[in-house]
C-alpha cells in the first residue's frame, strides 16, 4: 500500500511525478491512497517511499492534458480515477477516442467543470486599485472559485497583466505577481481592500447597457450563477433592475410621439439638399 | 447644453449603445502583454464579463463616441428627431474608461460606434483617432471593434482595420426597400461597397508579397454586421437570403439579428411592439445551420408555407419532421452529413459519434454520454441496442416536441 503526499501547490507536478513512478513499478489503482495537502500522511506517518523511475512511461497526449485539468477538481476521487483510467490505457491504447466509455466520460466532465471554473475565474475577478503609487500599479482581488483553479488560471491573468501587479486571494492558494515574477502562497481569509471610485462606474455602464424590454433572468444566472454575485460590484444593481424593467417599458410604449427638436428639420433638409 | 459629468456621459452614451446585439471578443489574433510594455492579451475565445438581467454578455465597453447624429432612421434612439439626451465623449474620456476597466478586468476590451456628426470622414476620424491613441501611446492589445460608418472615405476604413480586431457596418434592414423607408440618409449600395473593400483588404493583408512579406494585419477578427428584425414585414426567408449573401459575398463572420425593442422617444412611423426574442432566437439557430450543419435556406424556409420559420420548434427538428423518410437513421453507418440533420445531435456530438464508431458499435447509452440530446434525437435514430419503432412515423410525434397552447399566448 502506498499514501502519495500531495501538495496544495503544485499539485499537478507532484501527481504526473507519483503517477509515472508507480504505474512504472506495475502498481494497482487499489494500492494506492492520493493524500491532498498530505493530511493523513501526519497521522500515520508509515508512507512507503515510492518507487524509483526505472523507463520511459508513456501515456497518450490527451491523457496527460486530461489529468493536468482534473487534479484542479474538488472532489477526493479525482487523483485515484485519473489514475485507474491510466492503468486501463496499458492495454487499451484507442481508449481516449472512446467517448462513451463511463469512466473517461466522468473524468470529461470533470475536465468540463474544472475548464468552466478557471474561465468564470477568467470572466469575474474584478480588481480593486490599491493606490500604492509608485513606477507600477498595483491591484488586488479576492475570488472564491468552485474548484482548485487559481494555479492553472494565474498564467491568464499574468499574460494579460504583465505592467502592473496584482494579487488575487482565494481560501485555497493566493497568486501575486510582482515586478513580473508569479508565485503562489497559502490561501487566506478574505482580504479588506479598499474602496474603488471605477465601481461605480462600471455600476452605470452594466444599469445602461441592460435593455429593460428584453428581461431574461434565466439566461443572465445559468452563465453567472448567483454564488458569483457576492464578490460581482455590478451584481448588487440586478435585484433593482429587475424590479424596474417592467415600468420602464411600459413609460416608453405609453409615451406619445414628441416633436422632433428644432435642429432636425434644418439639418434633415440640408443633408437632403434640398436647403440653398 | 448642460455640463454633464463623467457618469452621466456614460449613462447616456451606453444607452444609447445597447441595440447593437454584438459583444463578441472572440477570434482574433493572439496577443499578451508578457514583455511588460503594454496592458491586455486576446486568446482564442472570447470572455464576458458580466451578464445584464437580459441575459445578454457583457464582453466589451460597448459605448457610442456621441449620440449626436444628423440621420433620421426611424427605428433609432439616437435619430436626429429623437428628444433623448445627447451627449459627447472626448478622446481622452473614451481612452480613460477603456484603461481603467480593463485593468479591473470588467471588459475584454472596447466596441466603440458612434452617431453621424458633421459628416461622415469627421466622424470616423474622431473614431480612428481614439483607436490609434489606445494601441500606440497606451499600448493596449486588448480587442477593439470599430463601427466603421457608412460613406466614410477608404483610407479612414483602412486605418481602422489597423488598429481593430473587428470591423462592423449595419445593414440594420434585411432588404434595401425597407432602408429606403426608414433608413432615408442611408445607401444600401455603399454599405455593400464599404463591406466589399473591407473584404478586398483583409484579403490583401494576408496575401503575401513578391518578396514573401505579409501585409500589415487587417481586423484579424473579421467583420459582422447586424440586421433588426420586426421593424418591417420582411419574412424569414428573406431575412435568411439576405444573410447567406452576406456571408457568401463578403466573407462576414457574424450575421447578428436584434429583434424590434421599444426604445425611448419612438417615432409615429414605427409604432413599439413587444420585441419578437422567439424569433430572433430562432433565426440564430436557422443561421448556425446554414453555416455549420449544411442546410440551405430554402430548406429550412420550406418547413412553413408563409416563409417565416417555425417558433415552436427549432429550425432542424422542424425540417426532420417534414422529412421523416430519411429518418431513421442508423449512428454507427450514417454519413457525417447526415448525422448532423439529426435533431438533438450538435457538431461536437456528432464528431464524438465518428471518433468512437471507429473502435467499437455505439448503443443508446453512449449517445447520452456523448452529450445528445435524446428526447429529440431518439425518434430518428437507430444504435446497436435501439430502435425507434413506429415512433418515427406516429402521426402525434410534433405534438410531443411543441409547447403546449397555453404558452403561446406570452408573445
Amino acid at each position: 500500500m502506498y499514501t502519495v503526499p500531495l501538495p496544495r501547490i503544485g499539485t499537478d507536478i507532484a501527481w504526473r511525478d507519483a503517477a509515472r513512478r508507480l504505474i512504472g513499478a506495475g502498481v494497482s489503482p487499489e494500492d494506492i491512497l492520493w493524500d491532498f495537502g498530505a493530511e493523513i500522511g501526519e497521522l500515520f506517518a508509515t508512507a512507503t517511499p515510492l518507487p524509483p523511475l526505472t523507463r520511459r512511461i508513456k501515456a497518450p497526449q490527451s491523457f496527460m492534458a486530461l489529468a493536468d485539468t482534473v487534479v484542479w477538481h474538488k472532489d477526493p476521487q479525482r487523483f485515484a480515477r485519473a489514475y485507474a483510467l491510466l492503468w486501463r490505457l496499458r492495454h487499451q491504447p484507442g481508449l481516449m477516442q472512446d467517448r462513451g466509455d463511463p469512466d473517461l466520460a466522468k473524468l470529461r466532465q470533470m475536465e468540463k467543470a474544472v475548464r468552466r471554473c478557471q474561465h468564470k475565474m477568467k470572466a469575474f475577478v474584478r480588481f480593486r486599485d490599491l493606490r500604492q503609487g509608485g513606477a507600477r500599479r498595483s491591484f488586488a482581488a479576492w475570488f472564491e472559485p468552485t474548484h482548485l483553479t487559481i494555479e492553472p488560471t494565474a498564467p491568464f491573468f499574468a499574460r494579460r497583466f504583465a505592467d502592473m501587479d496584482w494579487m488575487i486571494a482565494t481560501p485555497d492558494v493566493t497568486a501575486q505577481f510582482v515586478d513580473g515574477n508569479l508565485s503562489f502562497h497559502r490561501g487566506q481569509p478574505k482580504p479588506d481592500l479598499p474602496e474603488d471610485g471605477a465601481e461605480a462606474l462600471w455600476g452605470t455602464y452594466f444599469c445602461n447597457i441592460f435593455n429593460p424590454a428584453r428581461l431574461k433572468v434565466q439566461a443572465m444566472t445559468s452563465e453567472m450563477p448567483k454564488k458569483y454575485w457576492k464578490n460581482l460590484p455590478e451584481a448588487a444593481h440586478i435585484q433593482s433592475l429587475i424590479e424596474g424593467a417592467e415600468e420602464k417599458v411600459q413609460k416608453m410604449r405609453d409615451a406619445a410621439p414628441t416633436l422632433p427638436p428644432l435642429r432636425a428639420e434644418r439639418i434633415t433638409r440640408r443633408l437632403r439638399g434640398e436647403d440653398p | 447644453m448642460p455640463h454633464l459629468d463623467l457618469s452621466q456621459k456614460l449613462a447616456i452614451l451606453s444607452d444609447a449603445a445597447r441595440y447593437d446585439a454584438s459583444c463578441a471578443s472572440s477570434g482574433t489574433a493572439r496577443r499578451d502583454s508578457r514583455d511588460g510594455k503594454g496592458l491586455g492579451s486576446t486568446e482564442s475565445s472570447g470572455i464576458c464579463h458580466s451578464y445584464a438581467p437580459d441575459g445578454r454578455c457583457i464582453s466589451l465597453l460597448k459605448i457610442l463616441m456621441t449620440n449626436f447624429c444628423i440621420y433620421d432612421c426611424a427605428y433609432c434612439i439616437n435619430r436626429v428627431s429623437s428628444n433623448v439626451s445627447r451627449a459627447r465623449f472626448t478622446v481622452d474620456e473614451v481612452v480613460q474608461l477603456t484603461i481603467e476597466f480593463y485593468r479591473r478586468n470588467y471588459i475584454e476590451g472596447l466596441f466603440l460606434s458612434s452617431g453621424i456628426i458633421r459628416s461622415p470622414d469627421a466622424t470616423m476620424a474622431d473614431i480612428v483617432r481614439i483607436a490609434k491613441r489606445l494601441r500606440e501611446e497606451e499600448n493596449f492589445r486588448g480587442y477593439i471593434h470599430l463601427k466603421t460608418i457608412p460613406d466614410a472615405a477608404p483610407e479612414l476604413i483602412e486605418e481602422a482595420g489597423l488598429y481593430a480586431d473587428r470591423l462592423s457596418i449595419n445593414v440594420e434592414l434585411p432588404s434595401d426597400q425597407s432602408v429606403q423607408a426608414y433608413a432615408p440618409e442611408k445607401n444600401p449600395d455603399t454599405i455593400r461597397k464599404t463591406m466589399g473593400d473591407v473584404r478586398t483588404r483583409k484579403a490583401a493583408a494576408t496575401e503575401k508579397s513578391h518578396t514573401g512579406k505579409r501585409g500589415k494585419r487587417f481586423a484579424p477578427a473579421g467583420q459582422s454586421t447586424q440586421m433588426i428584425v420586426g421593424a418591417d414585414e420582411s419574412t424569414d426567408a428573406t431575412i435568411l437570403g439576405q444573410s447567406t449573401r452576406l456571408y457568401g459575398d463578403f466573407k462576414l463572420k457574424r450575421v447578428y439579428y436584434s429583434a424590434f425593442s421599444p426604445i425611448p422617444d419612438a417615432t409615429a412611423k414605427l409604432p413599439l411592439i413587444k420585441p419578437p426574442l422567439i424569433r430572433e432566437h430562432r433565426l440564430y439557430q436557422a443561421d448556425w445551420l446554414l453555416r455549420f450543419y449544411g442546410f440551405d435556406v430554402a430548406e429550412i424556409t420550406a418547413t412553413t408555407s408563409d416563409g417565416n420559420l417555425d417558433l415552436d420548434l427549432d429550425p432542424k427538428l422542424a425540417w426532420a419532421l417534414q422529412n421523416r423518410a430519411l429518418f431513421p437513421l442508423d449512428v454507427n453507418r450514417a454519413s457525417k452529413e447526415m448525422l448532423l440533420r439529426i435533431p438533438g445531435f450538435g457538431t461536437r456530438t456528432v464528431g464524438r459519434i465518428l471518433s468512437t464508431r471507429r473502435h467499437r458499435k455505439l448503443r443508446y447509452e453512449d449517445l447520452l454520454r456523448m452529450g445528445a440530446s435524446l428526447k429529440k434525437a431518439r425518434a430518428f435514430i437507430t444504435a446497436q441496442d435501439w430502435s425507434p419503432g413506429t415512433l418515427t412515423d406516429s402521426a402525434n410525434l410534433r405534438a410531443t416536441f411543441a409547447p403546449p397552447p397555453q404558452q403561446l399566448s406570452l408573445f
